[in-house]
């Protein structure tokens, strides 16, 4: 039997220590604003390319819709996941992902694991992938994808994919009922801090704004202005006048990508766009990760002869 | 004679792709073997999550030798001649054999193809199969370029005889073929090799893999009706959901477990919608109450504790489920209670379609129309419309956003909790109906209304912006909406006048576009012309001129007053096309939308054994878009053909017919009046006047009161009068008055016929 970690914060400890000994650099959370850990540089762009990439991290997600003051069990409107990528995605990748859950206490041999259809498609990045869900005893885990396109470019090799939702993962670990009764550190420590004491105030206030008080206006412009900037961005020379090097600005551009679609999802959750427009503003966002996909392809990371 | 295993192991497979997998794995590779040269006595296909397996049983060890000899050309012929037939031929010119033909010497190519041995066949039929698979998805992994549903990761493939079972080498994309495979993954991962399908059956099946998936449905559903009946409980029975659980485990153990108390209030619809989608549970149901009351869930898994870990992790989750069913409930238990008004408010935000505007607006419009509608199906005007302004309201409550497949349903439980008459809540759910064929036709007449002017205004709408359905495109669903239309108005018996209702629906339309300033029309100039700004008006277009236009921009905005609207027109100034749908001219909409009711009509009627001459003769009378009127013509008009009365009835009109349009023609007038018994010479001409006066008596008020049996027995009536006439009198008599005089007594007949059916359109 694996031994059972007792905090929210053990459990990505564990996850952190069990993919660095496989190999994974162990990145740092991105600093801006993602519905999804996919966002992140080092999956989206990463993905792309033919260089070898191994990477993990933990990326806080935010999903404006998702908001419930901090009421409900475990939807929050701003959360964790745990995210692996590794290119080309390793044969033993399945074997590797289970090793990962006995890390976390999860002993398969007392469990019901199961891989179940799902295929992935992110119409924001242009990107999609088939894999599963992961199931525990019925319970979502896990997404497991083997990548097959981003931003409109085939994977070549393939990056095989995990993401965790963390906090749905140690609710179930941990055994609690409600996510703000999990326990974020040690609870035997002399300050022992729930994921409540840390989270609750904040979801509400930020439930309150998403919903009521984010100024749509202001976003709307937010929305045209990084929308403007990415593509002033990418369509600069790729020859910087200044050092006279060829400087292709992928990473600041897809950060303006990264900007407009959380812009987006804050307008979805205000309810201010409707049903067709909703098409339209995806699409643009998607025409964003396509030109960034462009661009860093012929950068050197993205794989392009130095 | 040898037999085949071949199994590939691979990451788990979709569910439902498996059997439709297992499947064309034999065809492929049974087909591509019997291709080149070999014979088999039998095959089956297996799937399982991780594998898809084929087994071919008396295979023939090697293809024959084949011998075909080619004809080339003549000796001496020109050497790029025979340079071509060697090429063609795969000899070499030394092979060449030269004959005696009757115009001289030919060279004679004979080419030996060596029979091959199997295993050479199966490893190329088999890498073939492998690399063109047909999956619905597939995808690559690593580094490499070999596509499958999932990664591949080994393939057994063995020949088995008297000698024992020899590997078939084969190496697809760095995948060498072996005789070995896995067993469960978790309770029995290593490797074994296997000598033949029972050994590798049997061998799975230690392993803790049962090969078969209708053994692992059967399984499945024994144990689980078992364990519920010991409870006195039974297993809500669902075909498609067993045979994915099925395609889920290799192994599969039934957990029985509990619902938690505080969802048993939740509609019993909710709970096996909310249990079978996200978890894939069976619902368990108490027969007594009908209410649902426990799950079984299948597992992978057979664990120490017996599955307590498994049953309690999956009680939980299926909490946190319901917990959010119960909330989105509750939520909507609110809004319904409170009448429903922002729902229905809401629905101006989801559009229908960009040229035909939002749900709300089509609620609109319907609304109108069951009212119009209601007096014929025997509907309180006033219920039917409320009726239809609510039956759609559930589209913007939680649960369907969650659930879509419970639309309907939910709205009629919300409407029973807003205090709505009961009928108002049946039509909530009843008006989608028929869905199709074989569902249930509403008899209510609230839900009759509103599912009549649902239908009615979809089709039209769609008929007016040119969306009909073409060849195998039929992206709305429209002939299954027609057939519903159809089966509503025949199976409720309505008299129906489809057409003032399409036209009533095409006026909606309109009036709801001219109210939202969305139309322009262009000029018999060609130029385009917007409302009058001044006065927001719409003015009618010419009657000359061709179309409406509708402006899409200003169709998809909702204003919030006329003032917006105004700004809206007046900042355009330009007419971009591409902006507006064009609205087709009432008329030849209706026209074309009865026509399509109609062939839709045959094609149902063909199904109960109706000709499609018959119904074209029924179309072809005044009242055709009286659906039931038609039916009950057409089934009387059968039964009349069908006797031999009517048989010969229809031979004696079509001869009266033709010599009539004959005569008329040749001499340029028509005979339709003033057939005279006094000139009437013969016993039977005499008698045929009699019985024509006698049918007239009686068919007129037949077809007046509608009674079509009556009428026909009447016509048929007619046959043996009409034989005696044309055996004993011959219409072109010498004399000019006695001809004119038959031809016009010919007339009666057509005329008689004619009126109650066009029996000109009958063939045979």
């Amino acid at each position: 039997m694996a031994d059972k970690p007792r905090s929210f914060q053990d459990i990505i400890l564990r996850l952190q220590t069990y993919w660095a000994s496989k190999g994974c650099a162990i990145l740092q959370p991105y600093d801006m604003e993602v519905g999804a850990g996919t966002f992140h540089p080092a999956t989206t762009l990463r993905a792309l390319g033919s260089k070898p990439w191994a990477a993990a991290y933990v990326q806080p997600c935010r999903r404006p819709t998702d908001g419930r003051y901090g009421e409900n069990p475990n939807r929050l409107q701003h959360y964790y996941q745990y995210q692996v990528l590794m290119k080309p995605s390793p044969p033993d990748m399945q074997d590797l992902y289970l090793g990962s859950l006995e890390a976390i206490g999860i002993d398969a041999s007392a469990h019901d694991i199961r891989f179940v259809e799902d295929d992935w498609e992110s119409p924001t990045l242009g990107a999609w992938g088939l894999g599963w869900e992961v199931w525990c005893d019925g319970m979502e885990v896990s997404q497991f994808t083997y990548f097959q396109q981003v931003g409109g470019h085939d994977c070549k090799p393939v990056s095989g994919e995990l993401t965790y939702g963390l906090e749905r993962l140690a609710i179930y670990i941990l055994g609690v009922d409600h996510v703000m009764d999990m326990p974020f550190n040690d609870p035997q420590t002399p300050i022992p801090l729930t994921y409540g004491d840390i989270f609750k105030q904040t979801e509400q206030e930020y439930s309150r704004w998403n919903f009521d008080i984010a100024d749509t206006e202001v976003l709307l412009q937010h929305f045209v202005d990084a929308e403007a900037e990415c593509q002033r961005i990418l369509d600069a020379p790729a020859q910087d006048p200044k050092t006279g090097r060829m400087i292709i600005m992928a990473h600041p551009a897809y950060d303006q990508c990264i900007k407009a679609s959380h812009v987006f999802n804050l307008l979805d959750a205000r309810g201010v766009i409707s049903v067709t427009e909703r098409q339209a503003y995806i699409g643009r966002v998607r025409a964003l990760a396509k030109a960034c996909a462009d661009a860093f392809v012929q950068t050197e990371a993205g794989g392009a002869a130095a | 004679m040898p037999d085949l295993l071949i199994e590939l192991f691979s990451e788990e497979i979709p569910a439902r792709m498996q059997t439709r997998a297992a499947d064309d794995l034999r065809k492929l590779v049974t087909d591509g073997l019997v291709e080149a040269g070999l014979t088999y006595a039998g095959a089956a296909a297996f799937s399982t999550p991780r594998r898809l397996t084929l087994s071919i049983d008396g295979l023939t060890a090697e293809s024959k030798a084949v011998r075909e000899e080619r004809k080339g050309p003549k000796v001496g012929a020109p050497d790029q001649a025979i340079e071509g037939f060697l090429r063609g031929a795969g000899v070499a010119r030394e092979d060449l054999e030269v004959r005696d033909d009757k115009k001289g010497q030919v060279y004679f190519a004979v080419i030996e193809k060596p029979g091959r041995m199997a295993a050479d066949i199966i490893a190329e039929v088999l890498e073939k199969a492998v690399r063109n698979f047909p999956w619905p998805k597939s995808m690559r992994w690593g580094e490499g370029s070999l596509k499958w549903v999932r990664p591949l990761h080994s393939i057994l493939c063995i020949l088995t005889d008297e000698a024992g079972a020899a590997v078939v080498p084969l190496d697809v994309d760095g995948i060498k073929s072996g005789n070995t495979t896995q067993g469960h993954r978790f309770l029995a991962p290593d490797p074994f090799s296997v000598m033949n399908l029972d050994d590798y059956e049997a061998k799975l099946k230690r392993e803790n893999v049962v090969l078969r998936a209708d053994e692992r449905a059967e399984a499945i559903w024994n144990e689980a009706t078992t364990q519920a009946f010991a409870l006195g409980l039974e297993v809500v029975e669902d075909k498609g959901l067993l045979a994915e659980v099925a395609g889920l485990v290799e192994w599969p153990v039934v957990l029985l477990g509990q619902i938690d108390d505080a969802f048993l209030g939740l509609p019993p619809e909710v709970l096996q919608t909310s249990m079978k989608e996200h978890q894939k549970f069976f619902s368990v149901r108490n027969p007594k109450t009908g209410r649902i009351e426990r799950f079984v869930t299948v597992a992978n898994m057979e664990t120490s504790d017996n599955g307590a870990t498994i049953l309690a992790g999956n009680q939980k989750v299926l909490s946190a489920r319901l917990a959010d069913a119960k909330f989105f409930w509750e939520n909507d238990l609110r809004v319904a209670k409170a009448g429903m008004q922002p729902w229905l408010d809401s629905l101006a935000n989801v559009t229908f379609h960009n040229k035909l505007g939002s749900q709300k607006d089509r609620i609109e419009r319907i609304a109108a129309l069951a009212r119009a509608i209601a007096p014929s199906v025997g509907a309180d005007p006033d219920l039917a419309e409320q009726a239809a302004r609510v039956a759609k309201a559930d589209l913007s409550s939680e649960m369907v956003y969650e659930f879509p497949e419970l639309q309907g349903l939910m709205g009629r439980y919300y409407a029973a909790e807003a205090s709505l008459d009961a009928q108002v809540a049946a039509a909530c759910e009843e008006h989608y109906s028929p869905l199709g064929p074989s569902d249930d036709v509403p008899t209510a007449p609230i839900s009759v209304a509103v599912a009549l002017a649902d239908k009615i205004d979809t089709l039209t709408g769609f008929w007016a912006i040119d969306e009909k359905p073409t060849g195998s495109k039929d992206p709305f669903a429209l002939r299954r909406a027609a057939l519903g239309v159809i089966r509503l108005v025949l199976e409720n018996g309505l008299a129906s006048e489809l057409k003032a209702v399409i036209e009533h629906a095409y006026d909606k339309l309109l009036e709801h576009y001219k109210s939202r300033f969305a139309l322009t029309f262009k000029t018999t100039s060609g130029s385009h012309r917007q409302p009058h700004a001044d006065t927001l008006a719409m003015k009618e277009p010419a009657a000359s001129d061709p179309f409406w236009w509708i402006d899409l921009s200003i169709l998809s905005q909702n204003f919030a007053d006329d003032a917006d609207a105004f700004d809206a027109l007046t900042k355009r100034d330009m007419f971009d096309e591409t902006k507006f749908a064009r609205l087709f001219e009432k008329e030849p909409v209706v026209e074309s939308l009865l026509s399509f009711f109609h062939d839709r009509l045959k094609v149902f009627l063909r199904d109960k054994g109706i000709r499609h001459d018959i119904i074209d003769a029924c179309i072809a009378m005044p009242g055709n878009d009286d659906l039931t009127l038609l039916v009950k013509r057409a089934e009387a008009l059968a039964e009349t053909l069908a006797t031999d009365d009517g048989e010969n009835l229809l031979q004696g009109f079509k001869r009266a017919n033709n010599i009539l349009t004959q005569a008329e023609e040749k001499d340029g007038v028509e005979y339709s009046y003033g057939a005279d018994v006094k000139f009437a010479e013969d016993d039977a001409e005499k008698a045929l006047f009699a019985a024509l006066d006698a049918a007239d008596a009686k068919i007129a008020p037949a077809m007046a009161a509608e009674e079509f049996s009556t009428a026909m027995t009447a016509m048929a009536a007619l046959r043996a009068p009409i034989d005696a006439f044309f055996t004993d009198v011959q219409v072109n008599a010498d004399s000019e008055i006695l001809r004119r005089n038959r031809l016009n007594l010919l007339s009666r007949i057509r005329n008689i016929c004619l009126s109650v059916a066009d029996l000109t359109k009958i063939e045979g």
